[in-house]
């Protein structure tokens, strides 16, 4: 078998090259051929083939993400935004906290625990790439219906594939969401976030300048797991049958992944790193490319150093293996023998693979010839750029003019919550979340089921003085919104999230997404994207957190039919002193429980209408974001002064899921009286709305805050007692939501 | 008076470490990290092995630590009266080592587990419980997938008559351990193992919604000092 060198290609410049089955079009073939001015190796092109792939280059959503820089606010905490591994966020106090939200869904179908265990690492490695220590993780997942047979193998694997990762790289999970929808059955959404904690003058950047400085490959050797199509290439080009069926889901070691996580802090203290990238998606291609294109320039390899679980690797496979637990440093000469005795201490193996060069070249070589010999950039920058044709799709009038009026309206409202307060998206998500160590680090706060998660910002650090600032994250997003109105649905998303940072008593500051959608080259989806994009460029304007990162996750369908429009959002928020933060629950009796924000017969998208009749149409809630933001303010001020004993977010299922929850939270009953249409009142999904929980006497200087901002107030009632009570209404005992809420996950579940 | 000084450590895979030495600090102890390749326990007066998933549970949790060159040191000391605790994955540990019968298998549930959990005190007699009161019952977290503590009968019956199971589940056993077995200690009462976390439990502000936790240092604190 002889490698198909660059001088090999120079010399059979018609040799038939896969780029087809490697999912290359043939114009992006020629471009590659018009940059090299020749066909590109086997190994070259493996790594355009990865890099220009929907996944690395964003080609077909580029053109419509730059409006989260164009219509970035203005925005004095973000420190570095957009193109880096992630978001850095300036906290106060010297600190700064990187976060950011990514997808591995279609892994997580395949082999939902590894698929979902590998989520969480890829993410755990990009927080600490750029110099931070991860704190914690979020996970937002979907699944298809609750009672569906392969729910039922998905969903006990993604959990046990967080579960085992997480908790084995002791990292707390503090929250995100499980949604059911029977559009995700053959398309579960596993978004995983990871938030780190650096200092501000410690950032890392994936760079490698510095001509003679050292490429270090560290962690877990390359194995032949996680290649895609390189085997396609491999059997295609090389016709080694032995080859051609390699798993696709990689295998995640969790325990390799916590070795990293010390030993690259233990790196970045002795100050011997000058550039790191994790090696995710497209493996030692991504890593090389991106490195050099944003350091000097060049830079060459010798691919027989790459450590290898399986010798039988080729050059294609190396560079297109995407092996979990692995990292490059760019290094001084210099620091060479520290960095490898900070490796030794950990057991992580390290070796150095090549160097940094002012060619301007990356160059690589395979039993001394010269395989790849290419200008980096043109691979990690210079991918296609596609304005996808799009337009709204053919029965969206229809959609929206199925409007939830016609549905008919229940009589027993007390039966109604306990069936929505039991129904798969509502009920308790204890049996996942207990699966999750929420304590260790002993910085959690706050973890599900509060409204957002919390965690103080304590880390021993040099030079690092004591603060009592803690930051707030919450993970939100409705499909069904998203489908009645992809603009609204966005904007909605984003919303929730602030708001439920905005709760706990956090200034909401920066916002990372996660996009979900189906396939780009259908126009419909397109149009849904583009929409969802557009809606939540304008709402972060308007609501003055800017985007930091994130991922866009395309072709989520089953045959031609795409999962709803799944725009994710998170929110990081910081809490000046995390002493003063405010739970989701009624803390004690005798407190003044008070609803605010303005209430609308907004049913359009409900979880009302989903569970009791099945109905999706007409539009989603409004998304008020002068509202939001006034509520916002409200709740940080409300915080501060200590006004306020609990809050919490209204959002699926209305005042009466959010009633329900906070008598849960420690069996505290409440009494309210509600006006108007009671119906309404209980299960609209109105935006912009909280619910809280005020000690008597504070209640006259939280209602003239309220006012100040312009913000309705509304007082429904007291807290005491063991049922809840809606005068006139329903009256529920505490201990009958407690049941119905408990039971529905566990019975399906085991 | 020099501070008390307990040994916190840290194996490939140890994750409660820093929660350990937090809550060691929280009481006025002095917490001295150890590490397990090397032959030294740093002269200190106590040894706490905390949770975690040391050499990533390969194998068997605890199996390979234990023949760590610190274990090697740790043993013989444990033997000869150095108090020492260890819970989840240092309770394991401390099993593998024999410094405690019994073994930790995999939960009931088949399921990892993270919860606040009631136990019983059975014993205040050991280095770690003196300052809890027989029998008084507390919340402290616990978050494992192998914590069902199983031993043979005889071993079983010997741990009850000798007084030596110092932590029991109440309210619902959440692994399925024999006899709600949550802790139990050596014949000495200076080794003791337990699956339950009192490192976190013991600030209001983080962690478990009790502070329960803090008899654990406070006993060990209590006993140094007096020593």
């Amino acid at each position: 078998m002889s490698t198909d060198s660059v001088k090999r290609a120079e010399s059979t410049p018609d040799e038939p090259m896969p780029f087809a089955e490697l999912g290359m079009k043939q114009d992006e073939y020629d471009r590659v051929k018009e940059i090299l001015g020749r066909r590109p190796t086997g190994s070259e092109l493996a790594i355009y083939s990865v890099m220009w792939s929907e996944h690395c280059s964003y080609k077909s959503s580029k053109v419509h993400l730059r409006q989260f820089a164009t219509k970035a606010p203005k925005s004095e905490a973000l420190l570095v935004g957009m193109g880096e591994n992630a978001g850095v966020v300036d906290i106060g106090d010297g600190w700064a906290a990187t976060f950011k939200i990514e997808s591995h869904n279609h892994p997580s179908y395949v082999e939902p625990h590894q698929g979902a265990a590998t989520g969480v690492g890829g993410i755990v490695r990009d927080i600490m790439s750029m110099g931070a220590r991860p704190i914690a993780v979020m996970d937002s997942l979907r699944f298809g219906a609750a009672d569906a047979v392969d729910t039922r193998r998905v969903l006990p694997g993604v959990v046990e594939g967080i579960s085992h990762y997480g908790n084995c790289l002791g990292l707390p999970n503090i929250g995100g969401e499980v949604v059911f929808d029977p559009c995700y059955i053959g398309n579960p959404l596993v978004n995983a976030l990871c938030v780190g904690l650096l200092r501000k003058d410690q950032i890392k950047l994936a760079t490698a300048p510095g001509p003679g400085n050292k490429v270090v490959l560290f962690g877990a050797s390359t194995g032949p797991d996680g290649i895609g199509g390189a085997s396609v290439l491999a059997s295609a080009t090389f016709e080694d049958e032995s080859h051609a069926k390699r798993p696709a889901v990689q295998v995640g070691d969790p325990f390799m992944e916590k070795l990293l996580i010390e030993c690259c802090l233990e790196l970045y203290a002795a100050d011997v790193v000058v550039g790191i990238q994790d090696l995710g998606a497209a493996g030692v291609s991504c890593a090389t490319t991106e490195l050099a294109a944003k350091g000097t320039g060049g830079m060459s390899v010798d691919l027989n150093l790459v450590p290898l679980r399986d010798p039988s690797l080729r050059p294609e496979e190396i560079l297109m293996s995407e092996s979990q637990e692995r990292m490059m440093a760019v290094v001084r000469p210099d620091d060479i023998p520290a960095f490898m005795a900070i490796c030794q201490k950990w057991d992580v193996p390290a070796t150095v693979i090549g160097e940094v060069t002012d060619t301007g070249r990356l160059v690589m070589t395979w039993d001394g010839e010269v395989i790849v010999d290419i200008p980096p950039g043109t691979a990690a920058d210079d991918g296609p750029v596609y304005e996808r044709p799009y337009h709204e799709p053919a029965g969206q009038a229809a959609l929206n003019a199925d409007t939830p009026d016609r549905l008919e309206r229940p009589g027993d409202l007390g039966a109604t919550l306990l069936r929505l307060l039991g129904s798969p998206n509502l009920a308790s998500r204890e049996w996942v979340t207990s699966q999750y160590d929420r304590y260790v680090r002993s910085n959690t706060v706050l973890a599900q089921p509060a409204d957002a998660g919390m965690l103080r910002v304590s880390e021993s650090m040099a030079g690092a003085e004591p603060t009592t600032r803690g930051i707030a994250l919450a993970t939100d997003g409705n499909g069904r919104y998203a489908k009645l109105d992809p603009y609204a649905g966005a904007q909605l998303a984003l919303a929730e999230a602030y708001r439920n940072v905005a709760v706990t008593g956090a200034r909401p500051l920066a916002v990372t997404n996660c996009l979900n959608f189906g396939s780009p080259e259908d126009p419909e989806v397109m149009w849904q994207f583009a929409e969802a994009v557009r809606g939540l460029a304008d709402a972060c304007r308007a609501l003055g957190v800017p985007v930091t990162g994130g991922n866009v996750s395309f072709y989520n369908q089953t045959g031609s039919t795409a999962v709803n429009p799944t725009p994710v959002v998170g929110v990081l928020g910081v809490i000046d002193d995390v002493a003063r933060r405010v739970g989701s629950g009624f803390t004690a009796e005798g407190l003044r429980v008070a609803l605010l924000g303005e209430t609308r017969e907004e049913f359009g998208g409900s979880e009302w209408a989903h569970v009791v009749h099945g109905h999706l149409g007409g539009l989603p809630p409004v998304a008020d974001l002068e509202a939001e933001q006034a509520l916002a303010a409200v709740m940080v001020e409300a915080a501060r002064r200590g006004l306020v004993e609990g809050s919490h977010d209204l959002s699926d299922g209305g005042l009466g899921v959010a009633l329900a929850e906070a008598c849960l939270a420690r069996g505290v009953g409440a009494t309210v009286t509600v006006t108007g249409d009671p119906f309404t009142a209980l299960f609209s999904e109105s935006a912009a709305r909280a619910l809280v929980a005020v000690r008597p006497e504070a209640f006259e200087e939280f209602a003239a805050l309220c006012a100040e901002h312009d913000v309705p107030c509304y007082g429904l009632g007291t807290t005491g007692g063991a049922s809840l009570v809606v005068e006139g209404v329903l009256e529920v005992p505490v201990a009958e939501l407690r049941d119905k809420h408990a039971a529905t996950l566990p019975a399906l579940f085991g | 008076m020099s501070a008390a000084r307990v040994g916190i450590v840290t194996f490939p895979g140890t994750l409660d470490d820093q929660d350990a030495a937090r809550a060691v600090h929280l009481v006025g102890a002095q917490a001295v990290p150890l590490w397990h390749a090397d032959h030294d326990l740093k002269g200190v007066d106590a040894v706490f092995l905390p949770g975690g998933f040391s050499y990533g549970d390969y194998l068997r949790c605890g199996a390979i630590s234990r023949f760590a060159p610190l274990m090697e040191e740790l043993i013989p000391a444990a033997r000869a009266g150095l108090p020492v605790l260890g819970t989840c994955n240092g309770f394991q540990i401390l099993c593998e080592a024999h410094l405690l019968p019994g073994a930790l298998t995999r939960n009931a549930s088949l399921h990892y587990v993270c919860r606040d959990q009631r136990v019983r005190i059975e014993q205040t007699g050991t280095a770690w419980t003196s300052a809890f009161t027989p029998g008084q019952e507390i919340t402290l977290p616990i978050k494992h997938g192998e914590g069902r503590y199983v031993a043979s009968a005889e071993t079983l019956a010997e741990l009850e008559a000798g007084d030596r199971v110092v932590v029991r589940y109440v309210g619902g056993n959440p692994n399925g351990s024999m006899n709600d077995i949550a802790g139990i200690r050596n014949e000495a009462g200076n080794v003791v193992g337990l699956m339950p976390h009192p490192e976190h439990a013991v600030e209001e502000l983080v962690g478990a919604p009790s502070t329960d936790g803090l008899g654990f240092f406070t006993s060990i604190l209590k006993k140094l000092v007096n020593a």
